[in-house]
């Protein structure tokens, strides 16, 4: 059996794979944890594999009682966009605290200067 | 004698401060504590860190602004590295009169509480404005609501601390959150907590200042990332 792709399975899995090059690469420099590598790499072969084989996303939908299997890819894409949006919100307050610290250590040893 | 700091966290308040701080001077005079005053400057961009130096008063500067809570647990800090006693924060924009500073420090003499919260809805309701005293109602009960602490005033910030307070308070919220935060603290560390009547001065000045209604949300949100930080 031949499996002939739409050029926008094409496109899109060409850009995911070039994303999961860049993981690789992050990983290499060391600018990426071991466990934000497996989750980016796990989300991009999820990715690929749904962009390959979109009639097993169906089958998914079917099990969760979704009409479309397109269906099922947005509403997770949504629910882990929010994810990341509240996670990328913590990792801001806590530089954010970090500064505070770094700007309140100045300041007190400045007085102490003084 | 016991040793009292007083704290001051100031943001751009050049306009006010100079006054402030010589009706301040005067007041502690009166104190039966060796008190020392200190203005947390915040990354200042006009001439507020001018005006305290001129003052001849305590000042710790922030080199960028960092926020309302972040001055204060700056202060506290400060308190706990000299070893103070007590330590009371009060309003920069002059809406706090100094002679209720006696009437916060007395409850932390007497033994009475870690921490004193100075309510200005025991006193005179009729000089709230009407939206504040609805902002404050619904922080009240959000305060209620998240810590099961009972206060006619959260967003109060005129506050006394007695040493134990002092070393167990550890704030990590940075902005105007802090009001609500001092409650997890308390509850956090079981310490005991008062509150006491004190005068309020609106000015168009200290009506722009302060939480503003529509900032609960943004509260909430923040105090929430505290929590899962």
């Amino acid at each position: 059996m031949v499996y002939s792709f739409l050029p926008v399975q094409i496109i899109f899995a060409l850009f995911l794979l070039f994303a999961v090059s860049r993981v690789l690469l992050r990983l290499k420099d060391s600018t990426l944890t071991i466990n934000n590598f497996l989750f980016w790499t796990g989300l991009f072969t999820l990715a690929i594999i749904g962009v390959v084989k979109p009639e097993l996303t169906t089958i998914i939908a079917d099990k969760l009682g979704i009409n479309r299997g397109s269906d099922v890819v947005v509403y997770a894409s949504i629910i882990l966009l929010f994810y990341l949006i509240f996670r990328t919100n913590i990792l801001l307050e806590n530089l954010r605290h970090d500064l505070t610290k770094l700007v309140r250590m100045i300041a007190l040893s400045e007085k102490k200067k003084s | 004698m016991k040793t009292l700091i007083l704290i001051l966290p100031a943001f751009n308040e050049a306009q006010v401060i100079g006054p402030v701080l010589t009706k301040i001077k005067l007041a502690v005079k009166k104190l039966p504590t060796q008190t020392e005053l200190l203005v947390v400057n915040d990354g200042s961009s006009d001439n507020t860190l001018k005006i305290v130096k001129k003052s001849k008063v305590k000042v710790i500067t922030h080199i960028i602004n960092r926020g309302l809570g972040a001055s204060l647990a700056t202060g506290l800090e400060y308190a706990e590295k000299v070893k103070a006693d007590f330590a009371i924060t009060m309003d920069s924009d002059g809406q706090h009169d100094p002679d209720d500073i006696l009437k916060v420090l007395t409850p932390l003499l007497k033994k009475k509480a870690d921490v004193v919260i100075g309510s200005r809805m025991l006193d005179n309701k009729q000089d709230m404005p009407f939206l504040r005293r609805l902002n404050n109602k619904a922080f009240n009960l959000l305060t209620l609501g998240l810590f099961k602490i009972t206060t006619t005033d959260s967003l109060s910030g005129f506050r006394g601390f007695s040493k134990k307070a002092i070393q167990k308070i550890k704030l990590k919220t940075e902005r105007m959150e802090v009001s609500n935060e001092f409650f997890t603290e308390i509850k956090r560390n079981q310490l005991k907590f008062t509150e006491v009547p004190i005068k309020v001065i609106y000015t168009d000045y200290s009506m722009q200042k302060g939480v503003k209604p529509g900032n609960i949300f943004a509260i909430i949100f923040r105090l929430l990332l505290r929590l899962l930080r």
